[in-house]
C-alpha cells in the first residue's frame, strides 16, 4: 500500500517478465505505482480468444492484466491504434529486423505514459520501463537509452530499475524517492538475472514472449503487412486489416486480389464476422473453410479463387466442387470448380510464408 | 429512477470488437458515470470472461450478472463505490 504523498510512477506493462520486475522493484520502495498497457492493434495479447475454437475451452488471459493483479497495482489499458499508425508508417529511427519500429515505439509509449493522469487524479512524477541494456539488439542498447529518454521528453524522469546502475542517475534517485543501491545493473541478452529476481519475488507462471511484445517482430506477419502496402500502392492500414493479417492462410494469385482462408473452424467462425465487408467463398457440397477476398477480383479471378477454396476443402473422388460466392452487395452465385492440386498452387502465392 | 433496472441500464456495445477492446470501452465508460452506477457491457469475444472479472477485481467494480444469448455476452457491472477509482 503506497503511503500518502508518496511519489507517483507509471510503469509500462507489456505482460512480460521484465516490465513486471521493474514495476515491482519500484513499488517495493514505497512509490505509488500504476501500470499502463498500450493497445496498438499489433499486440500479441487479445485476438486469440475470438479466433480459437470454442472447444479449446480455456480462454487465454490478458497478460498485462494478470501482471498488474499479481503486483497489486491498477492498470490503464489505452487504445492508441490511430496514433500508433504514424509510428509504424514513419519511424524516424527505422525498423528492426522486420517491420518492428521498436525505438520509435518506445519513445512513443514513454511519452504517452508521461502525459497521463493517474487514477489518483494527478500526473506522474516519473515513468518506469523494464528495459535492459543489450537485451534487444536494436532497441535496447546503451546508445538508445538516452535517445528514448530525450525524445519522449521524459528526460531524467525515466527510470529503468533493471539496468539503472549502468546508467546516469535519474531524478527519482536524486530526489531520494528511490534508493539507487536497491536498483540493478543488468546487461546483455541473458535471461538468468531476471529469472533469479522473479524467483526472489516469488513470481511463477509469468509469460515469456519470444521475440517481442507484438506481431511486428514476426517475419511472416511483417511480410503480409508489406504485401498489403504493395498491393494497395499505399502505406496505410485500418484496424481490421491488421487483425486479419493474424488470421488464416493468405494467398495472392495476382496483384488484384488476395484470399484469406481459414485454417480451422475457429478461424472460419471469426471470418464470418467480415462477410458484409468482403466477398466470401465456401464449398457448398463438402466441408471446407471460409475464405475472404481482399482487393478487386474480376470474374476470372473468382473462378480461380473457387478452385483454391476447393483445394482446401474436403476432397471427394468426383474431382468437382460447387463453391458458393457471396458478394458484398448481397448477391450470391454458385461456381463449379475443379480443385487445384497442391502442387498447382505456387509457393510464391503464399503471402508471408 | 431505479438504479440499474432493465429500462434505465445504459449499454456499452462492444460486440464485433476483440479483446482488449471491450475492456477499454468499459473502462472509458466508467469514467463518465457516478460511483455505484450500473451499466451493461455487450461483447462477443469470450476473452471477456477472463478480462472483465480481473479488471473488476483490480478496481473494485462488481459484476452483477453475466448472461449469454446467442453469441452476445451481456455483463451487468456496478462501478466501484465512492472513494475507489
Ligand atoms: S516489439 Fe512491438 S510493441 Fe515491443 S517495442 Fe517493438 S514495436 Fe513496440
Amino acid at each position: 500500500m503506497p503511503i500518502a504523498n508518496a511519489p507517483k510512477a507509471i510503469a509500462l506493462i507489456s505482460g512480460g517478465l521484465d516490465s513486471m520486475l521493474a514495476a515491482k522493484v519500484v513499488a517495493n520502495q514505497g512509490v505509488d505505482v500504476e501500470g499502463v498497457n498500450f493497445y496498438t492493434g499489433f499486440c500479441v495479447e487479445g485476438h486469440t480468444h475470438a479466433i480459437r475454437r470454442r472447444d479449446q475451452a480455456k480462454p487465454k488471459r490478458n497478460n498485462a492484466l494478470w501482471v498488474a493483479e499479481q503486483l497489486g497495482i491498477k492498470l490503464h489499458i489505452v487504445d492508441v491504434v490511430e496514433e500508433y499508425k504514424d509510428v509504424v508508417l514513419n519511424p524516424k529511427h527505422g525498423y528492426g529486423k522486420n517491420l518492428n519500429p521498436c525505438l520509435d515505439c518506445k519513445i512513443f509509449m514513454v511519452g504517452k505514459a508521461m502525459e497521463m493522469v493517474g487514477f489518483h487524479g494527478n500526473p506522474f512524477d516519473f515513468a518506469i520501463t523494464g528495459e535492459v541494456i543489450g537485451q534487444r539488439p536494436k532497441s535496447q542498447r546503451k546508445e538508445t537509452m538516452p535517445i528514448i529518454a530525450r525524445e519522449s521528453q521524459a528526460n531524467d524522469r525515466l527510470l529503468r530499475p533493471l539496468c539503472a546502475k549502468n546508467l546516469p542517475e535519474t531524478l527519482p534517485e536524486r530526489e531520494g524517492w528511490i534508493n539507487r543501491e536497491e536498483l540493478f545493473g543488468m546487461s546483455g541478452r541473458s535471461r538468468k538475472p531476471q529469472m533469479e529476481l522473479a524467483k526472489q519475488f516469488g513470481f511463477k507462471d509469468y509469460a515469456q514472449p519470444a521475440g517481442g511484445c507484438c506481431f511486428l517482430t514476426d517475419e511472416g506477419y511483417s511480410n503480409k503487412l508489406g504485401d498489403l502496402w504493395t498491393a494497395r500502392s499505399k502505406r496505410d492500414y485500418e484496424l481490421d486489416d491488421i487483425v486479419l493479417l493474424k488470421v488464416g492462410r493468405h494467398i495472392r494469385p495476382n496483384p488484384r486480389f488476395k484470399m484469406m482462408i481459414a485454417r480451422d473452424e475457429g478461424e472460419s467462425r471469426f471470418l464470418e464476422g467480415y462477410r458484409k465487408a468482403y466477398v466470401s467463398l465456401r464449398a457448398a457440397d463438402r466441408r471446407g473453410p471460409l475464405a475472404l477476398i481482399d482487393g478487386e477480383a474480376n470474374a476470372t479471378d473468382i473462378k480461380l479463387a473457387a478452385r483454391v477454396v476447393a483445394r482446401y476443402s474436403k476432397q471427394q473422388s468426383d474431382g468437382q466442387s460447387i463453391v458458393n460466392v457471396n458478394y458484398v452487395d448481397g448477391t450470391a452465385e454458385s461456381v463449379s470448380a475443379v480443385p487445384f492440386e497442391p502442387y498447382e498452387i505456387p509457393d510464391a502465392w503464399h503471402v508471408g510464408a | 429512477m431505479a438504479r440499474g433496472s432493465i429500462e434505465t441500464l445504459k449499454e456499452v456495445d462492444a460486440t464485433g470488437t476483440l479483446c482488449p477492446m471491450p475492456l477499454i470501452r468499459a473502462q472509458d465508460f466508467v469514467r463518465s458515470i457516478e460511483p455505484g452506477d450500473r451499466f451493461a457491457l455487450l461483447a462477443n469475444d469470450p476473452g471477456v470472461y477472463q478480462d472483465i472479472p480481473a479488471w473488476c477485481r483490480m478496481h473494485g467494480h462488481e459484476i452483477i450478472s453475466t448472461a449469454e444469448n446467442g453469441h452476445v455476452i451481456r455483463m451487468v457491472i456496478q462501478s466501484a463505490g465512492a472513494g475507489s477509482s
